[in-house]
């Protein structure tokens, strides 16, 4: 390990100048448009009720989170997004598996599913309803829809890219087709595996929106109509910073989960 | 023994790369195969791999038929091939799965000390020169003690030094247990300071053209006249095998026809 130690630290070197730097500049203007706002409010030059200042929308989410409410509606929305993704992943990576093992397959599902996928998966909804009830069911069924697209192609498109070469490198030792599997085709398509559920992850917090705007009692999205119908637009705003914070803690928990089995990868930026 | 009897190969596209083509191997016999581009030569070590299948005739070792890879045959082909989500050690190791932890990291090490890159065990394949990914090759398939080692242009992707390097650690490597070597390369002086004999192949069918005795004492000395006359005899052998005529100024005719194969 110790060989290794030289050339990862230099090739880390960069992030650990650049990324605080552009950390900063990045933040520059969020933060100095908030703190505007902020300073304008206070100054009287408005009264702040339409466009509430950080301050209210903070005084909002303390309220909210003292009587339990925010708790109790991220976990509904969480728990919907989870069993949806987990749906759309499992669905996915099998139908993606399939029809990129075999030709036949590819031929016989993938017109089909390409052809679904150009329905604006939001149109299903009255279909779902009808089908499922508004309940739970049609809620992730609309994110398992969702999710299940880019982790379809993700990894129909991996594996077909898996390169002839190492396949044959597998070939020459002899491995048993579950073993060809574990051992060359699996980590092969790893990485795209890992961009592939990212973008199924977001747009799973997409369709959990949309699910939820649709009618429900509540959830995260349930805040936000009913900030609407009430008049009460620091907590629409608090329901969006929240999902803005979950869904960039969710991605970036997918990605250090898989970041241990990537070390290896050579691209450029794969340290970014 | 490896016997390749009367074996054709044509593509699905109907092209014809071999026919005809015949050749025993005997154990621990060093056999280079060299022809211009395109001739069959990968063809050739892709069927006695078994990683494909001849159109006519056979392949085999020791009464074998070759029709799927073989335990006791190994390949390093022209790239290293390495599995860049493995180790160094890691691919090293890759086809000794059948052996104890223990023991395969035994195996591991004693070969990778062999071939010069202890110290690079655990490194990514990224992190390797051309040369040593190449060595890391040579050890994943040496670790396998195979009877028969096929390299298709195995150090024809690396600088001229490299290259030079490798072939005298390959023979150095090849004492160890004197496999039977099967090397392909455009190179005729790899042929040369390599092989017992030099298989000179035609192009289009592919044929076996002229087969060349090298019996020159090891380590052969490049700078040898011996040396020379047998590169002389290989570059003739290519010439004619091209139905490019000899003139009387045999050397210079010889290196421009050298320059076809490199
Ligand atoms: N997989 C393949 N499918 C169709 N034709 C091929 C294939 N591999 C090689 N060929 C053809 O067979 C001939 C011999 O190729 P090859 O064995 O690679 O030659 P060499 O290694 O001597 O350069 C060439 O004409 C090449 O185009
Ligand atoms: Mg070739």
């Amino acid at each position: 390990m110790t060989v290794t130690e030289p050339a990862l630290a230099t090739a880390r070197q960069p992030r650990s100048f650049a990324h605080p730097a552009s950390l900063a500049l990045g933040l520059l203007l969020p933060v100095g448009l908030a703190l505007a706002w902020e300073l304008a409010v206070r100054a009287g030059l408005s009264d702040g009720r339409l466009v509430p200042p950080p301050s209210r929308i903070w005084d909002t989410l303390a309220e909210l989170a003292s009587t339990g409410e925010l708790q109790r509606h991220t976990l509904a929305t969480v728990l919907r997004v989870a069993a949806g993704f987990g749906l759309g992943v499992v669905a996915g990576t099998l139908a993606g598996a399939i029809t990129g093992y075999s030709a036949l397959m590819r031929g016989l599902l993938d017109p089909t599913l390409q052809a679904l996928r150009a329905i604006p998966s939001i149109a299903w909804v009255p279909l779902f309803i009808l089908w499922l009830g508004i309940f739970e069911s049609s809620k992730i069924t609309l994110i398992a829809v969702g999710v299940f697209f880019p982790v379809y192609l993700g990894v129909m498109g991996a594996v077909l890219s898996v390169d002839r070469k190492i396949v044959e490198v597998g070939r020459v030792f002899r491995l048993s087709g579950p073993a060809m599997v574990w051992r060359i085709l699996l980590p092969a398509v790893l990485p795209a595996y890992v961009i592939a559920l990212r973008s199924g992850l977001g747009l799973g917090w997409m369709f959990v929106v949309a699910a939820e705007l649709l009618g429900a009692s509540e959830g995260l999205g349930y805040l936000l109509v009913d900030g609407q119908q009430l008049g009460k637009p620091a907590q629409i705003v608090a329901a969006i910073v929240v999902f803005a914070v979950i869904g960039k803690t969710t991605d970036w928990m997918l990605t250090s989960a898989a970041a241990p089995f990537l070390r290896w990868e050579d691209r450029y930026g794969a340290r970014a | 023994m490896l016997s390749i009897a009367h074996v054709g190969k044509t593509y699905d596209n109907a092209v014809r790369a071999l026919d005809g083509v015949s050749l025993a191997v005997a154990p621990g016999e060093i056999v280079a195969v060299v022809g211009g581009s395109g001739c069959g030569k990968s063809t050739l070590l892709r069927l006695v791999s078994g990683l494909d299948n001849p159109s006519q005739g056979t392949v085999a070792l020791d009464g074998d038929t070759i029709m799927s890879p073989h335990e006791k045959i190994g390949i390093v082909f022209q790239e290293p091939r390495l599995l860049p989500w493995l180790t160094v050690a890691g691919n090293v190791g890759f086809g000794l799965t059948s052996l104890l932890k223990a023991e395969r990291r035994e195996r591991v090490a004693r070969q990778l000390d062999r071939v010069g890159l202890a110290d690079k065990a655990n490194m990514w394949p990224r992190e390797l020169s051309g040369g040593q990914a190449q060595r890391v090759a040579l050890a994943r398939a040496l670790v396998m003690r195979p009877a028969v080692l096929l390299l298709d242009e195995p150090f024809s992707a690396l600088d001229a030094f490299t290259r030079v390097d490798l072939q005298d650690h390959l023979l150095d490597l090849w004492a160890d247990s004197k496999p039977t070597l099967v090397v392909v390369t455009h190179d005729v002086d790899e042929a040369i300071v390599l092989a017992d004999r030099v298989v000179v192949m035609h192009p289009q069918p592919g044929r076996v053209f002229a087969e060349i005795e090298i019996d020159l004492p090891r380590p052969r000395d490049r700078q040898s006249a011996a040396y020379d006359f047998a590169k002389r005899r290989v570059l003739a052998a290519l010439d004619r095998s091209l139905n490019r005529k000899i003139t009387d100024d045999r050397e210079t005719k010889s290196e421009t026809g050298a320059a076809m194969w490199w």
